[in-house]
């Protein structure tokens, strides 16, 4: 440390204690402040982390393998081949912690009472179970057993709109590859509970072998979906299974499969900045008003340290130098303070008064606060940044005063 | 070479409408290790030419020599290195930083120039003794008098050991007793370092302490005596 930094960065913090009052009231405003860029962050992380993992629960996983026509003709018409060997290694990989199979085709179902139309889904049961909803969901009966299970898994709305009930037989409806009618009878043995009553009324569940055999189409599916370890670091799984799918299909990210989550999560990373930088707006009127004011007090003092030999620059680097000592304080203490009133939220909050809204937007009615690093850092930086860039404009008054005029000033 | 050269130095002031001549065609030359008063009534011109001298204020025409450098042309940085280097100053009031003790206080201009701390430490401590100020390093300004703090100020204007030291009315605010034993001091060290010393004042009992005794009216110099010190 030089001499003249030295000098400065006591003199800054000395000045800092001159008037405690006010540095202690900006201190607490900044600590409130950080507290609440980060705490809220947190709960907003919170909920959207869990909107898309319901939201990849409900299908679509991390990554999807589909022939290239399906997104637009999801039917019977465009199935691809089961994992070759290459794949299959791949999926076998690390980097994978599930994923299966799936035959997905519109399908009609039909109760001695009522016909829906809902979209099919073969699975793999055992696969399944790892990577979607529909195992953990089943509130009644129970869950498929195997790739050839002949029973059903139907959602409670639709068992309602069908106005049947669990153990029944009903009609499933959909065309073969020769768009010939392809039909049979299933027994409803589950029935699964979602958050989203579209999702209950929408999908029914068997066996992917027996629904193969329906659709008269060997051992081809739909789609493969696999889960990485993390939704937000996506990238590197998508190119390794890109890459060991080959040409001929499609292979899609997941917030490319549910292209309204993944523009939630975008819209959420760009609110989170947008929330740091209003709350830090909101403190830069104190800090610069806390920094106009010790200018303003010692102007003399200003003065004669330029006279015995301070230059300009390092007036203004002691102005700069005391804002950014309160910034960092304030930083720790929010930080802090953050940390602490996150860390005993994280087993939830219950946010059941508004239970209905959070459902509506696929969130649960418990809120578990999201901390990332990302985020805390990201705070720090923006007040830090910003927190300079507002101290620059007293400290430059300060380092441009005339040291005859500053001396002997009223 | 001299200590001081002022070459035909002229600043004009604006006082609402009126424009004051604060330096009018002002020559003057003060020799390496002189001991100089300034004396003017108020208005005349003595603390404009101590600034000038000072690099604290820019001459409108003419021109500033310290320590044979011209620096009425240098930028404000250069100016303040300069000052830190070659200049010590003494004001009238407001002397000392009040957050520091008086011994950060004598530390200060040496640890801007960089010197080594412990180098700086012991300096202050030697400084702080010959103006008898013992034992006081770690008051602030706020519990010292007002003579205690002048001679802090004094103390941190030669501890550098400037070619040259300027001193604004240093006895101002202080008894007579008070300003006998400050001006003691600056006859002391003047002779010790050989420092140059020009003080302004209108202090009779100050300018007896002078070797060279400058009268100045309206901004002119109207008087220049060589006389024998106190």
């Amino acid at each position: 440390m030089t001499g003249s930094t030295g000098v400065m960065l006591r003199l800054a913090w000395r000045n800092l204690w001159r008037n405690y009052r006010r540095t202690l009231i900006m201190l607490a405003a900044i600590t409130v402040g950080v507290w609440a860029m980060i705490f809220m962050t947190a709960l907003m992380r919170g909920m959207v982390d869990d909107m898309v993992r319901g939201g990849i629960r409900a299908l679509p996983g991390h990554v999807q393998i589909h022939h290239p026509a399906f997104r637009d003709d999801p039917s019977v018409a465009n199935l691809i081949s089961p994992p070759d060997e290459s794949l299959r290694a791949a999926l076998d990989s690390g980097d994978v912690l599930a994923w299966s199979t799936r035959v997905r085709v519109p399908a009609v179902i039909s109760s001695e009472r009522d016909t829906r139309g809902v979209v099919l889904l073969g699975i793999e049961p055992e696969r399944e179970k790892d990577l979607s909803f529909v195992a953990e969901d089943i509130a009644d009966g129970r869950f498929l057993e195997s790739r050839d299970d002949r029973g059903l898994v139907v959602g409670r709305k639709l068992l309602e709109r069908l106005e049947t009930e669990l153990g029944k037989r009903v009609v499933v409806m959909s065309q073969d590859p020769d768009n010939e009618i392809a039909d049979r009878g299933f027994r409803i043995v589950g029935v699964f509970e979602s958050k989203l009553g579209s999702t209950e009324e929408s999908f029914i569940f068997a066996g992917v072998e027996t629904v193969q055999k329906l659709l008269r189409i060997g051992d081809r599916v739909s789609e493969i979906a696999v889960l990485g370890n993390d939704y937000r670091k996506v990238d590197g799984l998508y190119e390794a299974i890109s890459t060991a799918a080959g040409p001929g299909v499609e292979v899609l990210p997941w917030y490319e499969v549910d292209r309204y989550l993944g523009t939630m999560l975008a819209v959420m990373d760009g609110f989170v900045w947008v929330w740091i930088v209003v709350v830090f707006l909101a403190l830069s009127f104190g800090l610069v008003n806390t920094l106009v004011m010790a200018v303003f007090e010692r102007v003399r003092e200003i003065g004669l340290m330029l006279a015995l030999g301070m230059t300009p620059r390092n007036i203004l680097s002691q102005i700069v130098a005391e804002s950014l000592l309160l910034l960092v304080f304030g930083l720790a203490l929010g930080n802090l303070l953050a940390w602490a009133s996150i860390e005993p939220l994280k087993g939830g909050i219950d946010v059941s008064v508004v239970a209905e809204g959070m459902e509506m937007m696929e969130a649960s009615s418990v809120l578990y606060p999201a901390l990332y690093v990302g985020d805390m850092i990201l705070a720090n930086v923006i007040v830090l940044v910003l927190g300079f860039l507002a101290s620059l404009s007293p400290a430059w008054r300060a380092s441009r005063y005339e040291p005859v005029q500053a001396i002997t000033k009223d | 070479m001299p200590a001081v050269r002022c070459v035909d130095l002229c600043k004009t002031y604006r006082q609402g409408e009126i424009a004051v001549k604060g330096l009018d065609h002002v020559d003057l030359e003060i020799a390496e290790g002189g001991f100089v008063c300034l004396s003017a009534p108020s208005g005349g011109g003595k603390t404009t030419l101590l600034n000038a001298i000072g690099g604290l204020d820019r001459p409108d025409s003419g021109e500033v020599w310290v320590a044979g450098k011209r620096i009425d042309n240098l930028g404000k940085g250069d100016l303040a290195r300069m000052r830190l280097r070659h200049i010590g100053f003494v004001f009238q009031a407001y002397n000392l930083i009040p957050v520091l003790t008086a011994r950060e206080n004598v530390e200060f201009v040496m640890q801007v120039q960089g010197v080594a701390a412990a180098e700086r430490r012991q300096r202050a401590l030697e400084i702080l003794e010959e103006v008898g100020l013992a034992g006081l390093g770690d008051r602030r300004p706020a519990r010292m008098s007002g003579g205690q703090q002048q001679r802090v100020a004094v103390a941190r204007a030669i501890v550098s050991k400037p070619a040259l030291v300027l001193a604004d009315e240093p006895t101002a605010n202080l008894d007579s007793h008070t300003s006998d034993q400050l001006m003691e001091l600056f006859t002391e060290l003047n002779a010790h370092h050989e420092t140059t010393f020009v003080i302004a004042t209108h202090d009779q009992r100050v300018m007896e302490f002078a070797r060279r005794l400058i009268r100045m009216l309206d901004g002119r110099i109207v008087e220049d005596i060589r006389q024998e010190a106190a």
